[in-house]
């Protein structure tokens, strides 16, 4: 049983590296799609999955670097905090571009008309 | 002098640039905007920004306060504002202004000479590194009981200080009071909304329930817990970041959370403006009173430690923790006069603005 536990504690900031980087790339690919996808709603998507996933994992990495103290606890508990927040703010800033009167761009490329700068169908 | 700049760059050297660099872009989209709404949303990204900067500079309770301030209530405020006025700035023909431009970068030269003379990052010999700062962490301890400096100059050392800070904010507050009124007479304005809460209890049951039911319910999981955490910021602030600002605007933004998502109305029932106006001058109330216990008791003003004349120090912490608590009264209240003086100017916050 320590023997397991020893492995674990061995293998404690490797794991923490992995959740770390992959947290870090899914930050990333969500900024890359903040700017990349077509429009508003798409761009929200891509958003709220930086929020959510990249950010916890990034502090389930740092849990793991911290160990079992008060510090891993209000990580914990700023992930908790995340968890309900984040998912609420997209919610609402959807809800608030839908209720507005805001179009999703449907169908292909080709069949849109092109933006203008700030990302609005002209 | 020279050889001073040469410091080796490190890790944290390149993020405080970074975090300047950020800092300049959002300065210049602000400047450049047109839209209100974004600016407003970009001076909140500003603080948040510095906010983050702050934090790498190691002065985390900076930090705290940017945060709740710049990023969290200003931004708020700003909104507020902005529904009494245009979305758009006005527009503004382009012209040259010579003599701006001069004075500008008169100043500019003037400050970027003024830069040589700053002692490098870090120098142990800069004023503040040498003479009072150190002689503030050697005594701190011994003095005060108070583990975070930063709380101990705050309310003990700077005690006068912070109590003209104080009484500024109630003067800010005031200044929103006089300029925009007090949303009305309390007495009245409660029949009415009352009545007009009874009429269309049903029909604004529906509307809401139907729009915002995921917000509403979030924001009544977080609001009780927002609030505990403003309470844990203020009673932690002597032995962490913290203290009785801070508390102030997390406990005033809880509840601009709730008027936010449940109307101005029915914060003004939870909370009422006439509580809130007496709040603002409790607080300074409660802070000038413990100098003027201090005085009775035959100490100077604001001279703690004859409340507990067997341990100053904890003479020190009893009267940190008071003060702090006079801070947050006022802030908090503070916030909300302005916030409900900013939003009473309209009926309601209507759906259309969402």
């Amino acid at each position: 049983m320590s023997e397991l536990l020893h492995m674990l504690d061995i293998l404690r900031p490797y794991v923490a590296g992995i959740a770390l980087l992959s947290g870090g790339v899914i930050v990333l690919i969500g900024a890359s799609g903040v700017l990349r996808l077509p429009d508003f709603y798409t761009r929200l998507h891509a958003a709220g999955v930086t929020d959510t996933l990249g950010t916890l994992l990034v502090l389930l990495g740092l849990i793991l670097l911290s160990g079992f103290t008060l510090l891993s606890g209000k990580l914990a508990l700023v992930g908790l905090f995340l968890l309900l927040t984040s998912p609420a703010a997209t919610h609402a800033v959807a809800n608030a571009a839908h209720k507005a009167g805001l179009k999703p761009r449907l169908g292909t490329v080709q069949s849109q008309p092109p933006l203008d700068a700030s990302g609005d169908p002209s | 002098m020279n050889g001073e700049f040469l410091t080796p760059i490190d890790a944290f050297t390149v993020i405080d640039l970074i975090f300047m660099s950020m800092l300049v872009v959002v300065g210049i989209a602000i400047v450049r905007l047109k839209d209100l709404f974004a600016v407003v949303m970009l001076s909140g990204v500003y603080s948040l920004v510095s906010a983050a900067w702050f934090v790498s500079l190691d002065a985390v309770d900076v930090a705290f306060t940017e945060a709740a301030v710049g990023a969290g209530i200003s931004t708020v405020l700003m909104l507020g504002a902005m529904l009494l006025t245009a979305r758009q700035a006005a527009p503004t023909k382009p012209a040259r202004h010579w003599v701006a431009l001069i004075v500008v970068c008169a100043t500019g030269a003037a400050l970027l000479y003024a830069t040589v003379d700053m002692p490098s990052f870090g120098d142990p010999l800069s004023a503040p590194n040498a003479y009072i700062g150190l002689e503030y962490l050697k005594r701190t301890g011994p003095e005060t009981g108070v583990p975070n400096v930063v709380s101990a100059v705050l309310a003990s050392y700077r005690g006068y200080d912070t109590f003209g800070e104080t009484t500024v904010i109630l003067t800010a507050g005031l200044g929103v009071v006089l300029i925009l009124g007090l949303g009305g007479p309390a007495i009245k304005r409660k029949k009415t909304s009352a009545a007009k809460a009874k009429a269309a209890k049903i029909d604004q049951s529906k509307i809401l329930g139907a729009h915002h039911v995921v917000l509403r319910v979030v924001s009544k999981m977080m609001i009780p817990v927002i609030i505990i955490y403003g309470a844990y910021v203020q009673f932690h602030g002597d032995f962490g970041p913290g203290g009785g600002f801070q508390a102030g605007l997390i406990i005033a933004s809880a509840i601009i959370l709730y008027a936010l998502i449940f109307g101005i109305d029915a914060a003004k029932e939870a909370v009422p403006p006439s509580l809130v106006r007496l709040g603002a001058a409790l607080g300074v109330l409660i802070y000038g009173g413990v100098g003027v216990i201090n005085l009775l008791l035959g100490g100077n003003f604001l001279e703690y430690n004859i409340l507990n004349p067997t341990h100053p120090s904890h003479g020190q912490e009893l009267g940190i923790m008071f003060v702090e608590i006079g801070v947050l009264v006022t802030v908090a209240s503070v916030m909300l006069i302005i916030f409900y003086g900013f939003t009473s100017r309209q009926p309601d916050i209507s759906d259309k603005d969402w």
